[in-house]
């Protein structure tokens, strides 16, 4: 088995949330009900959680103490869960926010062409997704942190765009780090190696497996 | 004794519009510093900052003569570079710009502290350093609020009266906003017939400036997609 990419401990405070596990897949899924320290773990990983203690390693860097890497130098693409799009600018502006253009070719399978000059405030709770999951690509990060990336999707949706991103980040050399509550959404995301781990609620560690799909 | 309205209501307008953007980086530093920063005497700088605004304004004005008289180090340094504090334009200008600063002060607080902090921590992540965030994410979301913020204090700098007769007097031309003109005018035989125009500017530059506010306000919760789902 690869060395792993990600080492991840935390404990966060004032709430029973426990997480260890290392990463040596491309991509790692967790999957646990709601409360379990899913969102609070990618936070974590964005680097703007400060209510917690442990140790996170990413791509052999610091990612927790006082000399962490910062957020905007760990190279991120984070779509989280309610979208959280810059009310005050455009589809456009919220794709290019990186200051790495807006890639054409993820705005045509997100579906986004019609949508580039509406303000947030006008689009749909899947509308609003896909422009998320597509600010996040478009930074060109080279770890993807998605919160249940495809739960405001209608089925047919979910399963294209599930497979599109999971090639995309194939083809671009990109780590992920998806959790979801609905294991539909671990399954959307069309992956063929994986790291699994299922997180309980209440004071967990979540248990981790290296999966490879025939 | 004969004051010129005119000459009053365009002094209250360059006054208020001075104090106004005089206290404008201050009230918004200020405001940023209690929004955003948790340190040790924070209760004391809001107590502070906010002192004006519950104090009888003569007595700002009061405390205001003591830091800048003539005979105080500071009042003494300013009057040197020319700009002599006391019963001066200037004076007016300060006293307005402190009297006014709790409300600029309480009211840019609001509007930073109703922006979303995960907007901000999202650009954090796509690469913008915490000053190109605040640039690009906590300004833009936050501007109709400090709009806001700036109306209003520009509209009490407008009615500022005690601090200002105490530091400034009530000089024809020079002090003499239109409060101060007012109040010169209450005993003054025709004072009620030249008081007139003066009240009526004063009721409708106050009306106004309310209107915008609430105008501003309104567009600041449209702008932070508090209203709709």
């Amino acid at each position: 088995m690869a060395e792993p990419w990600l080492e991840l401990e935390m404990v966060v405070r004032g709430a029973a949330t426990r997480l260890a596990f290392s990463a040596s897949a491309p991509f790692v899924g967790v999957s646990g009900p709601s409360g379990a320290g899913k969102s609070t773990l990618l936070r974590v990983l964005a680097g703007v959680e400060r209510r917690f203690e442990g140790r996170v390693t990413a791509f052999g860097e610091r990612w927790s103490g006082p000399d962490a890497v910062s957020p905007w130098a760990r190279g991120l693409g984070w779509a989280p869960q309610d979208a959280v799009l810059f009310p005050h600018l455009t589809v456009r502006d919220n794709l290019g926010y990186a200051g790495r253009g807006v890639d054409p070719e993820v705005v045509g399978w997100l579906g986004l062409a019609a949508l580039l000059d509406r303000a947030p405030r006008n689009l749909s709770g899947g509308e609003r997704q896909r422009v998320a999951l597509g600010r996040a690509l478009c930074a060109q990060p080279r770890l993807l942190l998605l919160d249940e990336p495809f739960a405001a999707l209608d089925p047919e949706l979910r399963g294209s765009v599930g497979r599109a991103t999971a090639s995309w980040c194939r083809n671009h050399g990109v780590r992920v780090v998806l959790v979801s509550h609905d294991a539909d959404d671990l399954h959307a995301f069309d992956a063929d190696r994986w790291s699994l781990g299922e997180a309980t609620s209440g004071g967990v560690v979540a248990s981790f497996a290296d999966h490879e799909r025939p | 004794m004969t004051v010129d309205p005119t000459s009053a209501i365009g002094l209250s307008l360059t006054v208020a519009t001075a104090a106004t953007a005089l206290a404008f980086l201050p009230a918004l530093a200020v405001a940023w510093v209690l929004a955003r920063w948790r340190f040790r005497g924070k209760a004391a700088l809001t107590a502070v900052v906010t002192a004006p605004l519950v104090l009888p304004p003569v007595i700002t004005g009061l405390f205001l003569l003591r830091l800048f008289g003539r005979t105080s180090p500071l009042g003494a340094a300013l009057a040197d570079l020319g700009v002599p504090v006391v019963f001066s334009w200037f004076g007016a200008v300060l006293a307005a710009a402190v009297v006014g600063f709790p409300l600029y002060v309480l009211t840019m607080r609001s509007a930073f502290e109703a922006v979303d902090r995960r907007f901000e921590e999202v650009s954090l992540t796509l690469g913008a350093p915490p000053a190109v965030t605040w640039w690009r994410v906590t300004l833009p979301l936050s501007l109709p609020g400090i709009a806001a913020a700036t109306v209003l204090a520009f509209a009490r700098a407008l009615g500022e009266f005690g601090a200002t007769a105490v530091i400034a007097g009530n000089i024809e031309g020079r002090t003499r906003t239109i409060a101060l003109a007012v109040y010169a005018l209450l005993d003054a035989p025709d004072g009620d017939a030249q008081a007139r125009p003066l009240v009526l500017a004063s009721v409708a530059l106050s009306f106004g400036a309310l209107a915008a506010f609430e105008l501003l306000v309104r567009r600041q919760r449209t702008r932070l997609d508090l209203d709709d789902g």
